[in-house]
């Protein structure tokens, strides 16, 4: 036995193949050992589909993880109906190009009594939002929900584990989170349970700008700069993207050259003005910008302080 | 003279980036991944030095950086400088508390490489959140107060990374501006420390100086260390070797995942490469089964790949029919990994609840789940003295050797040469958390070793012989509940049917089987596994086994019930409330147990776990145990 193990490790010396992988490749292998281990263990997992950047890379990485199936589990959107057009577009689009089931999911409370970011401020976020998708996941059964949240977002992420565990009314709790060692994720859960899965845990943005470039992802043209309809308010650049938009006394749209770094419901969503067209100069600007990416949503700022770890325990993605 | 922000040395990235971002694009492609742990105490200044690497990266922004000054005025502890640790710590309650209380992971990038650091906590209860970050880590960086030295908490963290397997160990001699940046002051120390590392079996580690806080030997040599010749910290994390390297000399080894298999033509085994290089036409072996094949394709969604190495996630495509499922491990055929069911392991225990010897948990170990009793721990280590103690369980944060036995062989190798196949993770069956991590040593017995005597005459033999399907009949319930009684009843019964059957209970058990075993919780379970084993073989030979013992716990009714082929263990609930049990106390019993003669009673001072789903519950304050034994032998025979 011992003769046979050194004369392994001469061949494997002669043979010389060892290679670094890069920190692309070391990723993108984790996060679909990762979604593997998902559709291994879970009975009936979604992956959730905001169409955003994050979602893009997260999508490619399951079509690559079960290739050449179709990633064995349907998209699931929770909609607010706010979603710049662009957005609704390029959903329909992957959707049909994946071979997968696209659910849409709006909270009828919300439909019903007109919830809309104008009028209602952080209302708009809990009933769409944080309400609806606590909604669809009861409705449709799922017990593993993909989601799209990276450590590097925001100081509460940095600390949550790849499997996050939800109580049967979907809590986060903080400081009862299992130890996650090595690559050994424990899927096992009680009926009422849930799973929030985020297999791109540990990419930066960068990471996920340079992936999308490498491998020709499909983005939201959002993200590349254009002349647009916007007006400023409140320190903010919004862009008027459909006659929804309330224009206040005085407010004209004016026509800038912006795009966004970040995408959601597009009242709430600060653009930046840039010239960058393409990707290596979204990435240009993102690396020699110097505010961070979630500065341009709202949503962060209300609550103050610990405002997305307040949210993320009353199950908020 | 406080090194202000503006003088301190910024690591610089900037200039391709903004000259031509399509090479900088190109370099950055090429960087590798260094995964490393920072451990320190509360107070060796390590989330400031983190703070500190991810500012001299440039992976702070303006928006954080004014939130940073605006905080570090506010509630910060270096007066009007930036306290870099406010980046760091994370959630609300720790803010307050100004402690570092999980595992957090941070990202920087440099020219060379990119780095995603575990931020560990050093206090004493949190010892597993430091093996959870270390379980990842290509090298640790142990952190040292310069004023202090080596203290027992360096001891404890250097132990722990040793025996998590991490190799590369950086020693930084922290807060070297509070001694004047004394050369003396700092060769004690790696002097102390060097007989430290050598008593535990560190062989080599990487000593430096610096200040987290004010910058010294972090991206540059310092001027105020000019008697130190190593590198910058920065710099020895971007040259050291990373661990995928050293995985891909090894011999080949991939868990498979999941089974790829999206029509007929198509058959494709799906999992992470552990360790090795594979191409196509490479002969293979799955294990256990042994079986042989040849790879016809290492397929991606980019096409066949002509060869795959340590660390990639592919599907391989065999050019046989043969069997593959999830749990098995494509090996190399001429040098594939051991298989076995007993082992020496060593065991971090990580849950509020101790280890119970003997009580089965789930063992998962790349893909295979098995289920696995632990034997009263060897010894225990002392992380803080390093001695061993004698222990029978093992508490939250103990570190102990013990004997593993898996209830069917698993494919492994020792943890030393491989993280995948020789780490595990321990599963309460219950609450489903994760109760302790694991790494094997060495197996006691080879599986194929085990000689099991073939059968000519087999179970299913022995049973059309006696012309019937045998089964277990699992009475459990509380003491008096009645369970003797009905069980007595229905063997009646079925021997009147012309059916062969046997009853075991606590008294022909007790006094001979198992009369080395008292009322303790391991000694009940271990009461329970053998009466679940004599079963097993009385089942083998074509019985109907009748079991009448109160077995209060649902973990071990569930070990008996999978000893079983499946349908053959029929679980019967005598449910009886305690009220009605205790009134009428047949034996005497609980009046002596609330008198407290009797101690560990179930029902008293020792709980009962009712089943679940029992295949057939018998509500005594309804049923005659006439009616019900007529009920038991109905279910049982139709």
């Amino acid at each position: 036995m011992a003769h046979k193990l050194q004369a392994y490790a001469c061949m494997s010396k002669e043979d010389s193949m060892t290679r670094t992988l890069t920190h692309l490749e070391r990723l993108e292998a984790e996060s679909i050992h990762i979604m593997r281990e998902v559709v291994a263990e879970a009975e009936h997992p979604v992956m959730l589909y905001s169409v955003g950047k994050d979602s893009a890379v997260m999508l490619h990485l399951a079509r690559k993880a079960f290739y050449p199936s179709p990633p064995p589990f349907p998209l699931l959107h929770v909609d607010t109906t706010w979603k710049f057009r662009d957005m609704y577009a390029l959903r329909d689009r992957m959707a049909t190009e994946s071979g997968m089931e696209l659910l849409v999911y709006q909270n009828p409370e919300a439909v019903e009594k007109g919830i809309n970011p104008f009028d209602h401020g952080p209302l708009h976020t809990d009933m769409w939002k944080t309400e609806g998708l606590k909604q669809a996941l009861d409705h449709y059964g799922f017990d593993v929900a993909f989601g799209g949240a990276r450590r590097d977002e925001e100081k509460s992420r940095a600390k949550e584990r790849v499997f996050s565990f939800r109580s049967a009314n979907h809590r986060w709790d903080p400081k009862n989170q299992r130890p996650e060692l090595w690559n050994l994720y424990n899927a096992k859960k009680s009926k009422a349970e849930s799973i929030r899965c985020f297999p791109i845990s540990n990419w930066t943005e960068l990471d996920i700008w340079q992936y999308i470039h490498l491998n020709d992802i499909p983005i939201v043209p959002l993200y590349f700069a254009e002349k647009r309809p916007t007006v400023e308010r409140d320190g903010m650049l919004l862009m008027v993207d459909d006659d929804r938009f309330p224009l206040r006394d005085g407010e004209v749209p004016v026509e800038r050259s912006i795009r966004f770094r970040t995408l959601g419901c597009y009242p709430l969503t600060g653009a930046v003005e840039s010239e960058a067209k393409t990707l290596p100069e979204v990435i240009q600007e993102m690396l020699l910008t110097t505010t961070s990416e979630r500065q341009g949503r709202i949503i962060d700022k209300d609550g103050g302080d610990a405002s997305m770890e307040k949210k993320k325990q009353e199950g908020y993605f | 003279m406080a090194t202000t922000l503006d003088t301190a040395p910024i690591y610089q990235t900037d200039a391709l980036i903004a000259e031509d971002i399509d090479a900088y694009l190109e370099s950055h492609q090429h960087k590798s991944l260094l995964r490393f742990i920072t451990c320190g105490s509360v107070d060796d200044g390590k989330s400031t030095l983190i703070g500190r690497l991810l500012y001299d990266s440039k992976m702070i922004f303006e928006d954080q950086l004014a939130a940073l000054e605006a905080d570090s005025k506010r509630v910060g502890t270096q007066g009007q400088e930036i306290d870099f640790a406010l980046l760091v710590d994370g959630l609300a309650a720790e803010r307050e508390q100004g402690i570092t209380i999980d595992v957090a992971y941070r990202f920087f990038t440099t020219e060379k490489r990119k780095f995603i650091v575990a931020d560990t906590p050093g206090h004493e209860q949190y010892t597993r959140n430091m093996v959870t970050g270390a379980s990842t880590a290509d090298l640790a960086v142990i952190l040292i107060d310069a004023r202090k030295g080596v203290l027992t908490q360096t001891r404890r963290h250097s132990f722990l990374a040793h025996l998590i397997g991490i190799r590369n160990i950086v020693l930084a001699v922290n807060k070297m501006d509070l001694v004047d940046y004394s050369q003396k002051v700092f060769d004690d120390i790696v002097a102390d420390y060097r007989i430290f590392a050598d008593s535990i079996g560190i062989q080599a580690f990487t000593a430096m100086p610096i200040s987290g806080f004010k910058g010294d030997n972090i991206t540059a040599l310092s001027p105020n260390t000019p008697w130190y010749q190593g590198k910058p910290l920065i710099q020895h994390l971007e040259e050291v070797e990373v661990d995928n390297i050293a995985d891909q000399a090894k011999p080949f080894r991939m868990a498979v995942q999941w089974v790829n298999r999206p029509n007929l033509d198509f058959r494709g085994f799906s999992g992470q490469i552990a360790s090795g290089v594979i191409k196509p036409g490479d002969v293979v072996r799955v294990l256990p089964s042994g079986k042989t094949s040849t790879v016809s394709r290492i397929v991606t969604l980019d096409g066949d790949l002509a060869e795959a190495v340590a660390g990639q996630s592919v599907t391989i495509c065999l050019a046989d029919e043969i069997d593959c499922s999830r749990g098995d491990v494509l090996a190399i055929a001429d040098h594939p990994p051991q298989v076995a069911d007993q082992f020496e392991a060593s065991i971090v225990w990580m849950s509020d609840e101790h280890l119970i010897p003997g009580r089965p948990y789930w063992l998962k170990l790349g893909t295979q789940m098995v289920s696995a009793t632990i034997q009263p721990p060897k010894y225990q280590v002392n992380v803080n003295t390093m001695e061993h103690l004698a222990a029978r369980t093992l508490e939250l944060n103990g570190i102990g050797v013990a004997v593993v036995s898996t209830d069917k062989p698993i494919v492994f190798e020792p943890y030393d040469q491989s993280r995948t196949l020789g780490g595990f993770i321990l599963i309460d069956r219950m609450t489903n958390a994760t109760v302790a991590a694991g790494m094997l040593h060495f197996s006691l017995r080879r599986a194929q070793n085990v000689h099991w005597q073939a059968l000519d005459v087999s179970r299913e033999a022995h049973a059309v012989m006696k012309n019937q399907t045998p089964a277990v009949l699992w009475f459990t319930g509380l003491s008096g509940a009645g369970k003797s009684t009905i069980a007595n009843l229905v063997e009646k019964k079925l021997h009147a049917l012309g059916k062969h059957t046997f009853l075991l209970d606590g008294d022909n058990v007790r006094h001979g089987l198992n009369k080395d075993l008292g009322f303790t919780e391991t000694d009940r379970i271990e009461n329970i596994r053998r009466v679940g084993e004599v079963a097993r073989l009385m089942a083998d030979a074509g019985l109907i086994v009748l079991s009448a013992f109160i077995s209060p716990f649902r973990a071990e009714r569930d070990m008996v019930r999978h000893m079983m082929p499946d349908g053959e263990f029929i679980e019967v609930h005598i449910d009886t409330p305690l009220a009605e049990a205790e009134k009428r106390d047949v034996k005497g019993l609980y009046k002596k147990a609330r008198a407290g003669e009797l101690k560990n009673f179930t029902g008293i001072d020792s709980p009962y776990e009712a089943p679940e789903n029992p295949e057939i519950r018998i509500d005594t304050t309804k049923l005659s145990p006439e009616d019900a034994a007529e009920l038991i032998v109905e279910r049982l025979l139709a």
